[in-house]
């Protein structure tokens, strides 16, 4: 041991020091061959949380004007805060649901999925009355001529909000963190791809871009936030933000709207009066995958 | 708790006093009844018209609106048609008209006029008689679907949209069940999703 030190040690450059410069040479050669102001502010951009308000301002400046002309429509991209006093929750009743997946193509639209390579927030799960609440036997590709299919019912599944998130816990970089109000969001510029996260989830609730992202012209929503629906880079993990862009704004997430029967209820967890409460104290609730102590803020009920 | 003065008189004719007075006080107690219930009826006879607008209702928050109950075009006012028409309280099957209705709601025990209110047409009614509009129809669901209906008013049942901290809008029962067979009918499901193998 000693003898190898003793080699090494007239070089005096660590392995640390060494990536380092191996780091500031290739980033200053890279920045050399492209130049453009906005690409270094991109390059140099921050995690979102360490912005101060002038940089948060000239990022969103650069970020609208990029979708604008790759989308040619007007494009917002905002960075509205969590609501005072608000933390929210979500419930699903599991005994209405009759898994036609609208609230899956309604989240497409609404969140600038990719459609092609496709990604799906909302996983509907189809289980055999008989079996109850059981993944190992569930289908998530039927294909029936009329939902609900005899003998069946379905759990869809997408982010559980967990207040105990093993996501936030695995990402490598903190690019992904859970709000003050209570919703888990990922920084897409800050986010490296490793997949740590999904690898974490109990719920296969995260998604990896694993090529260009692609929307149908006409079919993006140009109303968008940034720790939500803007539209994502290949190479990076998204979720579901309880749709952050419009409950920031007051209005239900889009599944809720969509749903044709009624089954997805949405509202704040300190509200005693809200409708989430009612359910919590008066409905028989479920969380999925209990005995792992994610803690989810997404329940199942039997209305 | 105010004990009514004229109860503690203690003077020789206290018994007579006593008894006018409270004479005078029923009297005023049932003129005010009679005032009531006459304002109630008038209420009631001048009243629900059924409008396009969303009408906010007095026992829901005043941040609920419900759209317009789910009519076929052109069949309500029914006294257009009703008003020159006798009333056949006799259990049949329809052959004239509103022979498209099919009866699957509790059938046997139940028919027309057990929701419908014979003399107004433009009403329904409960079962104690009294009129509901066809803008509360809940109230008339709700005798029978009582754990229903809590669950409806707290918005816990039925589709809910709008604002989650303001302004909402819920369905009547009858926007997504049909009155006359209220089971949900079954729809074709959106696409499954691509299997991995299918993404490229």
């Amino acid at each position: 041991m000693s003898g190898i030190k003793t080699i090494l040690s007239p070089i005096k450059i660590g392995r640390r020091s060494f990536l380092k410069a191996a780091a500031v040479t290739g980033s200053i050669a890279a920045l050399g061959a492209c130049g453009s102001k906005a690409d270094r502010d991109a390059f140099f951009q921050k995690n979102f949380r360490d912005m101060s308000k002038d940089e948060i301002a000239r990022v969103i400046e650069r970020l609208e004007k990029d979708y604008s002309e790759t989308y040619g429509r007007p494009f917002s991209v905002s960075t509205a805060g969590p609501l005072p006093e608000t933390n929210f929750g979500y419930a699903l009743d599991i005994s209405r649901c009759i898994g036609c997946r609208r609230c899956v193509y309604g989240c497409v639209e609404e969140n600038n999925q990719s459609r092609d390579p496709q990604v799906h927030w909302i996983q509907v799960l189809e289980m055999e009355k008989e079996k109850g609440v059981d993944f190992l036997h569930s289908n998530l590709y039927y294909d029936h001529d009329e939902v609900p299919h005899e003998g069946h019912f379905y759990l869809p599944v997408a982010c559980q909000q967990c207040r105990n998130a093993p996501c936030v816990k695995a990402c490598p970089v903190d690019a992904t963190w859970a709000e003050e109000d209570g919703i888990i969001v990922v920084d897409y510029d800050w986010c490296i791809g490793c997949r740590s996260c999904m690898a974490a989830c109990p719920y296969g609730a995260r998604h990896f871009n694993w090529g260009k992202v692609t929307i149908p012209e006409g079919e993006v929503n140009p109303a968008s936030h940034y720790l939500g629906n803007r539209p994502r880079i290949k190479g990076v993990v998204e979720k579901c933000t309880f749709c952050i862009q419009r409950v920031r704004e007051g209005l239900y997430p889009k599944c809720v709207e969509v749903c044709p029967v009624g089954a997805r209820k949405f509202g704040n967890l300190l509200d005693k009066d809200g409708e989430i409460r009612y359910i919590l104290e008066n409905k028989r609730v479920l969380v999925l995958r209990e005995e792992l102590n994610t803690q989810p803020k997404f329940f199942y009920f039997y209305g | 708790m105010n004990e009514p003065t004229f109860h503690h008189r203690q003077n020789k004719n206290g018994l007579l006093v006593d008894r006018i007075r409270r004479d005078g006080l029923e009297k005023t107690i049932r003129l005010l009844s009679g005032l009531i219930s006459l304002v109630l009826i008038i209420g009631v006879s001048v009243s629900p018209r059924v409008s396009g607008q969303p009408q906010v209702r007095d026992d829901l928050s005043a941040d609920i609106q419900i759209p317009p109950p789910p009519f076929t075009d052109g069949i309500f006012p029914c006294m257009d048609c009703h008003a020159d028409m006798e009333t056949n309280p006799e259990r049949r099957a329809l052959e004239d008209f509103h022979d498209d209705i099919v009866l699957k709601h509790d059938e046997e025990n139940r028919w027309c006029m057990d929701c419908h209110d014979a003399e107004n047409r433009d009403m329904l009614h409960s079962a104690s008689g009294k009129p509901i509009s066809f803008t509360e129809s809940y109230k008339l669901c709700g005798q029978c679907h009582g754990p229903k209906l809590r669950d409806w008013k707290a918005g816990i049942h039925g589709r809910r949209t709008g604002s989650w901290n303001g302004q909402k809008e819920y369905l009547l029962c009858a926007h997504c069940h049909n009155p006359h067979s209220p089971e949900f009918k079954k729809i074709k499901p959106e696409a499954p999703p691509l299997k991995p193998g299918e993404i490229r």
